[in-house]
């Protein structure tokens, strides 16, 4: 039974306790700062916060005293040297069969801290941390300090190794839109995953790239995106250039992954070798961005979809969850307690957590739902909050 | 001797620099920013981003002129002189 809800917002992290059988919220903590995620450490009870600062730059927040107090840390940066190759959203004059000009270089620096994933059991203190502009970020003191993984850093489709010269390889990374709000075009890494069979078995989905596996604990990286669909891509099958939007599995099936995708819904049982589509666009199961998968069954996922992609809201003002029980060969929708008229929310790639038989969600709207059977039933727990970034249970 | 006067706005994570008078040797805007994070460890860290240069939003003043070179913080600061941090405030 969930004790506690996170929620990065806007304008702070909100913390809803379990009370008496009800949920309760704390005052705004992190006030007027917006926070893109906020979670509890299983492990050892720590929460932490991603602040994204519009001023002072992305800090991670931390406390040790559940929530009393927070100590900023800024020591989640790129070392000196790290650069990326620029790619920039193709312009109406655009030719694609222009010939390739030189790379243009960037000096990185952090723009937000989009993902904080923890380590096993069996590795305290080790945390992870995927920013934008798509490094991924490893400590093993409990958040003290951090160090960029180089290998992904430095993979093959980015170019290579930046830090030793010029570029040895073309970059095929693309950006997400959600770097836009600093004026730039980045990936950024926003999905962490740790098989809890084996620690050093990591994947991470990066927008826009693709899902990728390291098997050797970070120290080389392969891409696994084989399946998965960009439909407004010249090659919608490309190697690289995907755009997952949330990817996560099922731990006590960790072969078993869902991914809601800018272009569907995918599932993958053989450990992300092969995705398959399995959007049900009739039944509205297509467009959105987070999904939850069961703790158990592998088979079993949730997705709160959305009208695609151009107008980004709840489908003809309904909202609803969908469920599957079968791998996504068939969706139930569930309604009971969700706005059915006038609602126009929309729940972003952090914004849906399961826990056992709950489920809760936060939107942009600043609404919040819970359910305590598995998403058939919802409660609202709050309508005024500010634009929800991220849902996690504690 | 020069002086800096900081944003309010960042007294929230510096308290210790709320209430007194912030003064520095004169020399280069780094070198004065290097002064006062003695005085409040990681203030650089809210201004400058990962390779050490000025973050987008921020602005630095020598008494009426903004600096220049954002990327090495160079522009010196003479004695005398006042050092003013702010930053653009936007959105609801």
């Amino acid at each position: 039974m969930p004790e506690m809800i996170l929620l990065g917002t806007r304008k702070g992290t909100v913390i809803f306790d379990r009370i008496d059988g009800g949920w309760r919220p704390r005052p705004i903590m992190h006030a007027g700062v917006p926070v893109c995620y906020a979670v509890r450490d299983p492990r050892n009870d720590t929460l932490w916060a991603s602040l994204d600062h519009g001023h002072w730059g992305p800090k991670l927040s931390r406390s040790r005293d559940d929530g009393a107090t927070w100590q900023d840390i800024a020591s989640v940066k790129y070392p000196v040297g790290a650069r990326y190759i620029v790619k920039y959203l193709p312009t109406p004059d655009f030719d694609p069969e222009a010939p390739t000009g030189q790379p243009e270089y960037a000096d990185a620096s952090v723009l937000k801290i989009w993902t904080i994933g923890f380590g096993s059991d069996n590795q305290p203190g080790r945390l992870y941390a995927g920013t934008i502009p798509g490094g991924l970020f490893v400590s093993d003191d409990d958040g003290d300090s951090w160090q960029l993984n180089r290998p992904l850093w430095n993979h093959d489709t980015r170019g290579g190794d930046l830090f030793a010269g010029d570029a040895t390889s073309e970059n095929l990374w693309g950006g997400t839109p959600a770097s836009i709000d600093y004026g730039l075009f980045e990936p950024g890494i926003h999905s962490i995953i740790v098989d809890p069979r084996d620690p050093d078995h990591l994947y991470v989905a990066v927008s826009s790239a693709g899902v990728l596996e390291t098997t050797d604990g970070g120290q080389s990286w392969q891409g696994r995106s084989r399946g998965m669909l960009m439909d407004y891509m010249p090659d919608p099958a490309a190697e690289w250039g995907h755009d997952p939007h949330f990817v996560t599995c099922c731990p006590g099936q960790p072969d078993h992954l869902w991914q809601q995708n800018h272009c569907g819904v995918f599932y993958s049982d053989d450990g992300a070798r092969n995705w398959r589509k399995v959007s049900m666009p009739d039944s509205g199961v297509h467009f959105g961005f987070p999904v939850a998968a069961d703790a158990n069954d592998g088979r079993t996922a949730w997705v709160v979809p959305a009208r695609a992609d151009s107008e980004r809201m709840a489908i003809d003002g309904g909202l609803f969850v969908a469920r599957t029980n079968d791998g996504g060969q068939s969706w139930q929708s569930f309604r009971q307690g969700l706005p059915q008229q006038n609602a126009y929310d929309i729940v972003l790639r952090h914004g849906l957590d399961i826990s056992g038989d709950h489920l809760c969600f936060g939107s942009t709207t600043g609404n919040l739902y819970l359910s305590e059977d598995r998403g058939e039933s919802w409660q609202c727990l709050g309508n005024n909050l500010p634009p929800v970034y991220s849902v996690r249970f504690g | 001797m020069t002086t800096v006067e900081i944003t309010p706005h960042l007294y929230r994570y510096f308290p210790q620099l709320k209430n007194r008078t912030i003064r520095a040797p004169a020399g280069s805007v780094a070198q004065i920013l290097r002064a006062v994070d003695e005085i409040a460890p990681g203030f650089k860290d809210y201004l400058l981003d990962d390779q050490g240069r000025l973050r987008r939003h921020v602005h630095i003043s020598i008494n009426d002129t903004l600096v220049v070179d954002r990327k090495t913080l160079s522009d010196r600061v003479p004695d005398g002189g006042t050092l003013y941090i702010f930053q653009a405030l936007s959105g609801g």
